[in-house]
């Protein structure tokens, strides 16, 4: 399984045609106490940099793009009761939402981990 | 001369506290002009320790201001509708800066220094940062020129905020405890005056404190070697205000808000009502009869999602009847809350209202504030 991100800070785990999206450590230590995550519904079309889900901080509210262009398969739904899940676990259990990809060549203007890592160095 | 402003580039300052917040973690942002520390460990986490210890608060960028003069007493009431002259020495009193047509160009705290001979009365007051200098410039051009105005640049403001905020200040500067809520005092910590008021902007028991710049990191590392102390951030004093329902200047107040409207009537002093001799005496009085059109109400809103700032208090239609003008997470309640101007029928606690907010509606009930129950200390019991 290989891992991409954006430059909004969301990554995009890849197994066959699925893609399974959530933010990175460092965009949930720069938004704080997350207290309310608004994931897509189940068959939802969307395309790459569409706006995809929405997360609250106790600050402020900001949008979640699509890495890339899919079909949702899923949201998650834990994240309703503990939207904190995004603070303790982001790349983990405090994924956003899961699609299947329409056209993996998207996945090439993305970064990787080590790209990713020197972008945010940088910031 | 031209007839636009050049564009300037205004650089952000720092103040007296600056470096100590940046060695402590305090992440910096832009505000009123300053950096300013938004948050330490997290707002979360620092909205409950204040609530249930005590939190260290710069709040350095606001304005600190003295008045003296023959006649400050009556030149400052003529600004505003306070009781100046009814006030005791070395209490505080909240009071709003009005324009001529009776909005509120600034909300502030002023307390009555003691008079001494040679020196005469003085007046001190704390206004908010952002609008420290629009209020200098009015107050100079509407103060008789007897009346002299120092703004204290040399100064930091701390607040110490929090049910322990007064045994870790006792520890320092015994003496303190015996002040009860806005009631206020001049004392000495190791050779620095101190001017200490026991009041705050959190609901919670505490004490503002006006320390000369030079000895700002000194107490504030004696404050937070106390156990009970930590440095906090802006991101949880506006959560704590706003669960105190507070309103936040610029945001809840401004100068096409009145003091009626703003829900803020207590201000408007019975001497000063019976005189009718403040800024558009005439028009808040008849407003306070009649009721203004809109009224700052609190909002308990449904589910998870915060409604914040800018969100539209909506009819059955969908039209647009009020406004938001804060909201956000509360911490010590487990949900979202909101201020807003709403129409006077349905600012009564219980009325269920909606509320738009991109493209999406929330429900809302109208909720009498504080969301929190204020804790002020007002004496022995």
């Amino acid at each position: 399984m290989s891992r991409y991100f954006t430059e909004d800070h969301e990554w995009i785990r890849i197994d066959g045609q699925t893609g399974t999206v959530g933010i990175s450590d460092y965009a949930q230590g720069q938004l704080g106490d997350i207290v309310f995550v608004d994931v897509p519904e189940q068959g939802k079309g969307l395309s790459k940099g569409d706006e995809a889900a929405v997360v609250e901080s106790v600050k402020a509210a900001s949008d979640v793009y699509s890495p890339v262009s899919g079909a949702v398969i899923e949201g998650n739904a834990a994240l309703a009761d503990e939207p904190a899940l995004v603070n303790s676990d982001p790349e983990g259990e405090g994924w956003f939402f899961k699609l299947t990809l329409s056209d993996p060549s998207e996945l090439d203007s993305l970064m990787d981990e080590t790209a990713y890592e020197a972008f945010v160095a940088k910031l | 001369m031209s007839d636009h402003d050049e564009d300037v580039i205004i650089e952000t300052l720092a103040l007296p506290l600056d470096g100590w917040h940046r060695a402590r973690g305090g992440r910096m942002v832009e505000f009123a002009g300053y950096w300013m520390p938004v948050q330490y460990e997290g707002i979360m986490a620092e909205h409950l320790w204040t609530r249930e210890s005590a939190g260290l608060f710069d709040v350095s960028h606001m304005g600190q201001i003295t008045f003296r003069g023959e006649g400050v007493v009556p030149a400052l009431e003529a600004l505003m509708p306070a009781d100046i002259a009814g006030l005791a020495f070395n209490r505080a009193r909240y009071s709003l800066l009005l324009d001529e047509n009776g909005g509120i160009l600034d909300d502030l705290m002023l307390t009555r220094q003691a008079a001494s001979e040679e020196d005469g009365e003085q007046v001190y007051m704390v206004v908010n940062g952002a609008t420290k200098y629009d209020d200098i410039g009015h107050m100079i051009e509407h103060l008789p020129d007897e009346i002299t105005l120092n703004l204290m640049e040399d100064h930091a403001l701390l607040a110490l905020q929090g049910p322990k905020a007064v045994d870790a200040l006792s520890r320092l500067i015994p003496g303190v405890e015996t002040m009860v809520f806005m009631q206020a005092g001049s004392f000495d910590w190791q050779g620095h005056d101190l001017w200490i008021s026991r009041s705050g902007y959190t609901g919670e028991d505490g004490f503002e404190i006006s320390v000369p710049a030079e000895a700002a990191e000194a107490f504030a590392d004696a404050l937070t070697a106390q156990p009970e102390v930590k440095p906090i951030g802006l991101g949880a004093r506006d959560s704590l205000r706003l669960e105190a329902g507070l309103p936040l200047y610029g945001h809840d107040l401004s100068p096409e808000t009145t003091p009626v409207a703003a829900d803020l009537g207590f201000a408007l002093f019975k001497r000063r009502r019976e005189a009718a001799d403040f800024p558009a005496a005439a028009r808040i009085l008849a407003e306070r009869e009649s009721g203004p059109a809109t009224k700052r109400v609190g909002l308990l809103v449904e589910g998870r999602q915060p409604v914040r700032e800018g969100a539209t208090v909506i009819d059955a239609s969908g039209a647009e009847i009020g406004r938001v003008t804060s909201g956000g997470f509360a911490p010590s309640v487990g949900a979202p809350i909101a201020m807003a101007y709403v129409p006077l029928a349905m600012a009564t606690p219980g009325t269920r209202i909606q509320l738009s907010q991109r493209g999406k509606t929330h429900a809302a009930t109208v909720t009498a504030m504080p969301f929190v129950p204020h804790r002020y200390f007002r004496g022995a019991k």
